[in-house]
C-alpha cells in the first residue's frame, strides 16, 4: 500500500465519509471508493455500496482478478431526543452496541449530568442541536418526549436527513395525530412512512428497560436490512 | 499530535502503521479476507507490523499472528504481496492454524 493512500484513507475515515479501500489480490494494486458520493452504476461501485450498507466486506470478481473490498464506515451515532426514563435504560445498551449517544433535551431537569452522569448532553432545542450534529447515514433518531413542540422539531430534521433509523415514542393514535401534523407542513406520506412508530419492535415491553431493549432490537433489525414479520 | 490522532481512536491499527512510517521505520499490513468455519476474526480484521516484529491489531486472536509476522518480514523485504492461507491445525501436527476449526485468507502488503 502506498502511504500517501493510506494517509488518504484515514482523512476519509476522519471526516466520517462512507470508504471502501479497493485491492486487487493478484497485483496489489489499490484505490479508494466512495461510493455513495458518486452516480458510479457500474457492478464495482454497487458491490462497495453494498459492502458499506451491510457493514462487511466483500470480494469483487474483475476482469483483471478478484478485488478485496474493505471497508470503513464512520461509527455509529444515535441521538436521542428528550432525556425520558426510557433514554436512561437506553443510553447504556446503544453504548453496548458502539453507538456514540448523544441526549437532547432543552429541559435542563430532564437533561441533567445528574441524570445522564456517562452521555453527551445536548440542551439545544432539538433542531438546532440536529442542524449541527449532522445525522447521517450511520445515524438513528429516536424522539422520546411525548411532546409535539419537542418531537416534531426533531422528526422535521430526521426527515431531511440521511438517518439510516428515525422512531418516535406514542400510542398509535399520538402517531396518527403527528402524521397529520407532519403532511401539514409540507411532509409526503413517502416521507412520514420513514419514521418507525410506534416504536420499537412489538415484543411486549412494559418497563423503560424492556422499551429500550425493543428499540434497540428494531434499530438493529433496520441497520442489518433484517426483514422483521 | 496529528489530526488523524486526535480523532481516531488510540489503538487504531492504520494510524499505528503510518506513525511507524513516519519514524522511518518499514511496515507491513496483513488484512483478513476471507473467512470460513468458525474463524476467530471476521474478514477487515488487520494486523500492523514493523520491521522488528512488533505487532498491533489481531487477525486470529493470536492463533497464526506468528507464521504472519515471519511471512511479513520477507515482504517487507521483497515488497512483493502475497495471500497467505491458513486452516484447520491438528493438535497432532507440529504447523500453524486455527485450532478453532476455522479457515483463513490474510493478505500481506508492505507499506510503500
Amino acid at each position: 500500500m502506498k502511504t500517501a493512500l493510506l494517509e488518504e484513507l484515514q482523512q476519509a475515515r476522519v471526516e466520517k465519509r462512507q470508504v471502501v479501500l479497493a485491492t486487487n489480490l493478484t497485483s496489489g494494486n489499490q484505490k479508494l471508493l466512495y461510493p455513495f458520493e458518486s452516480e458510479d452504476n457500474s457492478d464495482l461501485a454497487e458491490a462497495a455500496r453494498n459492502a458499506l450498507r451491510y457493514d462487511k466486506p466483500a470480494t469483487f470478481e474483475s476482469e483483471n482478478g478478484t478485488v478485496f473490498l474493505n471497508i470503513f464506515n464512520p461509527p455509529l451515532r444515535l441521538f436521542i431526543v428528550g432525556a425520558v426514563h426510557i433514554a436512561q435504560a437506553l443510553v447504556p445498551m446503544a453504548a453496548g452496541a458502539d453507538y456514540e449517544v448523544t441526549v437532547i433535551d432543552p429541559r435542563r431537569s430532564f437533561g441533567s449530568s445528574f441524570r445522564f452522569p456517562n452521555v453527551t448532553l445536548d440542551n439545544r432545542w432539538p433542531d438546532e442541536a440536529l442542524e449541527e450534529l449532522n445525522p447521517d447515514r450511520r445515524t438513528a433518531i429516536v424522539t422520546l418526549t411525548h411532546d409535539a413542540k419537542l418531537d416534531d422539531p426533531a422528526l422535521q430534521h430526521a426527515l431531511k436527513s440521511d438517518a439510516f433509523y428515525v422512531g418516535a415514542l406514542g400510542s398509535g393514535r399520538t402517531h396518527t395525530k403527528r402524521q397529520q401534523r407532519l403532511l401539514k407542513v409540507g411532509f409526503t406520506e413517502e416521507d412520514f412512512a420513514r419514521i418507525h412508530g410506534p416504536i420499537g419492535l412489538d415484543i411486549g415491553a412494559k418497563s423503560p428497560a424492556e422499551i429500550a431493549i425493543s428499540i434497540m432490537a428494531e434499530i438493529t433489525a433496520v441497520l442489518r436490512q433484517k426483514e422483521i414479520t | 499530535m496529528t489530526e488523524t490522532a486526535s480523532t481516531l481512536s488510540d489503538d487504531d491499527i492504520l494510524s499505528q502503521a503510518l506513525n511507524w512510517k513516519k519514524d522511518g521505520r518499514s511496515v507491513a499490513l496483513a488484512t483478513v479476507i476471507n473467512t470460513w468455519g468458525s474463524a476467530p476474526r471476521p474478514a477487515g480484521s488487520q494486523l500492523a507490523i514493523d520491521e522488528t516484529g512488533q505487532m498491533v491489531g489481531s487477525v486470529s486472536g493470536g492463533c497464526v499472528e506468528g507464521a504472519v509476522i515471519q511471512e511479513a518480514l520477507e515482504i517487507i523485504k521483497s515488497g512483493e504481496p502475497k495471500t497467505l492461507e491458513f486452516g484447520v491445525s491438528n493438535d497432532e501436527a507440529w504447523e500453524v492454524g486455527l485450532a478453532c476449526g476455522g479457515k483463513i485468507n490474510v493478505f500481506v502488503e508492505k507499506l510503500d
